[in-house]
């Protein structure tokens, strides 16, 4: 298997990069990593007649983080992202999310824009992304524009980006010093996609009542979903073993999976209610037992 | 295009060169360096790891036009020289972690960075490590041996 014949450009910054999206139009992918685009074209299951390769770049490698928030260059490689201590303390959930993202040779590559932009609903960095209430600033020939995750992902492989949009960072919401997080996945073997996946981060306050709720889960529905259902229900909670339960249901109620080779919908159904009991309860553990 | 780029500390150059075949095909079909391995072309199974700028990476993902000026080393350029073996080479052979032999040239690299970056690696870290690594003769338990081998040889020397 080889990839069908495809013309090669190089790109030396974004602006270029966008010129060149222009210019070729809906033809054109950009390649970053190559670690799904490529195995993708292996296949022929895409065909793109032209990859502008943007790792020649420099202006989308940066990991910066404020009081507030982190941001994160598109073109950072998974794997310096997962040992960054800087991303790391910010938002732990990311390097535990880049843990079970493909093996340690495809992170090294893969980078963290390109997950983004691949919009795999089953992948890792994505769910994060939702998880969080992350958002994506995207540059076109007209400038910059900001999309929340939510409404970035669209359905699996399609994102919000415009033919000639390039995906430039994403910013996260820094979580409050302590945080507990967790990712559950269920996946026949470690590093594959994600049968089912479900993210957690919960903070509890002085008083053991929880402040921050976030779960995603993936695997279970076109895109990444936010499980805001479940979120409401613990907010504010002691997030008991009865208000867990319950929330793991309603987590349950709000997703849409479709039966596959890997597992029926009502198998995926059954996995999110239990991941999500099992993620919450250990993302509480995770910050009693003080991680930093 | 003409393609330059250093292998195992050597310039070398490749011509008519189509910038999207694979850095695999390269080394194999245009510079004769066969150790690296094809196999699943989908980065799956570690045939053809390789060192990209000092980092493990699947040759079969990269395009030869994103090699041009860098720096790759392969199975071949982790020995010493014709006749040397690697430290890391010689444990998978006293380990007995060879059998048909396809998976080993990616195993060493994977096996090699390891071995390089950490002092004694548990065998969680070595499990992780190798994991995007195939084996197809079921030799992992020979091939986890070989690490810790490798690993240990290389704390009693000091190194």
């Amino acid at each position: 298997m080889k990839p069908p014949p495809f013309e090669y450009r190089s790109a030396h910054d974004s602006a270029e990069a966008v010129n060149l999206l222009t210019e070729y139009g809906d033809d054109a992918k950009i390649l970053a990593g190559g670690q799904s685009l490529v195995p993708l074209m292996n296949f022929r299951m895409a065909r793109p007649s032209v990859l502008i390769d943007i790792n020649q770049t420099h202006d989308m490698t940066h990991i910066r983080a404020d009081d507030g928030h982190l941001v994160v260059g598109a073109m950072t490689r998974q794997r310096v992202l997962e040992r960054d201590q800087t991303a790391g303390s910010a938002v732990p959930l990311l390097p535990a999310a880049l843990a079970h993202s493909g093996h340690t040779t495809n992170r090294n590559r893969g980078t963290f824009g390109g997950s983004l932009a691949h919009a795999d609903p089953a992948a890792e960095l994505p769910t994060v992304l939702v998880a969080l209430g992350g958002e994506l600033t995207v540059q076109g020939p007209s400038g910059k524009r900001t999309v929340p995750a939510e409404d970035f992902f669209l359905a699996p492989l399609v994102t919000s980006l415009e033919y000639n949009e390039i995906l430039l960072s994403a910013r996260l919401p820094r979580l409050p010093q302590g945080t507990g997080v967790r990712v559950e996945e269920l996946a026949r073997r470690h590093g594959d996609f994600a049968i089912v996946s479900v993210m957690a981060a919960v903070h509890l306050d002085s008083n053991g009542r929880a402040d921050l709720v976030r779960i995603a889960a993936g695997g279970v529905d076109s895109t990444p979903i936010r499980l805001h259902e479940a979120e409401a229900q613990l907010s504010g909670t002691a997030l008991d073993d009865a208000g867990i339960d319950a929330a793991a249901v309603a987590a349950a109620d709000s997703v849409h999976p479709t039966d596959d080779v890997h597992g029926s919908a009502s198998y995926r159904l059954e996995m999110v209610r239990v991941l999500v009991a099992r993620a919450i309860r250990s993302a509480i553990t995770h910050q009693k037992e003080g991680h930093r | 295009m003409r393609l330059n780029l250093t292998i195992n500390g050597a310039q070398h150059t490749a011509d008519d060169v189509w910038p999207g075949e694979s850095l695999l095909y390269v080394l194999r079909e245009r510079l004769g360096l066969a150790g690296s391995k094809n196999a699943c072309e989908q980065g799956e199974c570690g045939s053809c790891t390789v060192y990209l700028d000092g980092v493990p990476a699947c040759s079969c993902l990269v395009a030869a036009g994103q090699a041009a000026g860098h720096e790759v080393v392969t199975v071949e350029g982790i020995g010493g020289g014709e006749d040397e073996l690697h430290p890391v080479q010689e444990a998978f052979v006293d380990a007995g972690a060879v059998q048909c032999g396809f998976c080993t040239p990616g195993l060493i690299v994977a096996a090699h960075n390891l071995v390089e970056r950490t002092g004694e690696p548990s065998d969680e870290e070595i499990r992780e490590e190798l994991a995007g690594n195939l084996c197809r003769c079921t030799g992992y338990e020979k091939i986890l041996d070989a690490v810790r081998l490798a690993a240990s040889r290389k704390q009693e020397a000091g190194t």
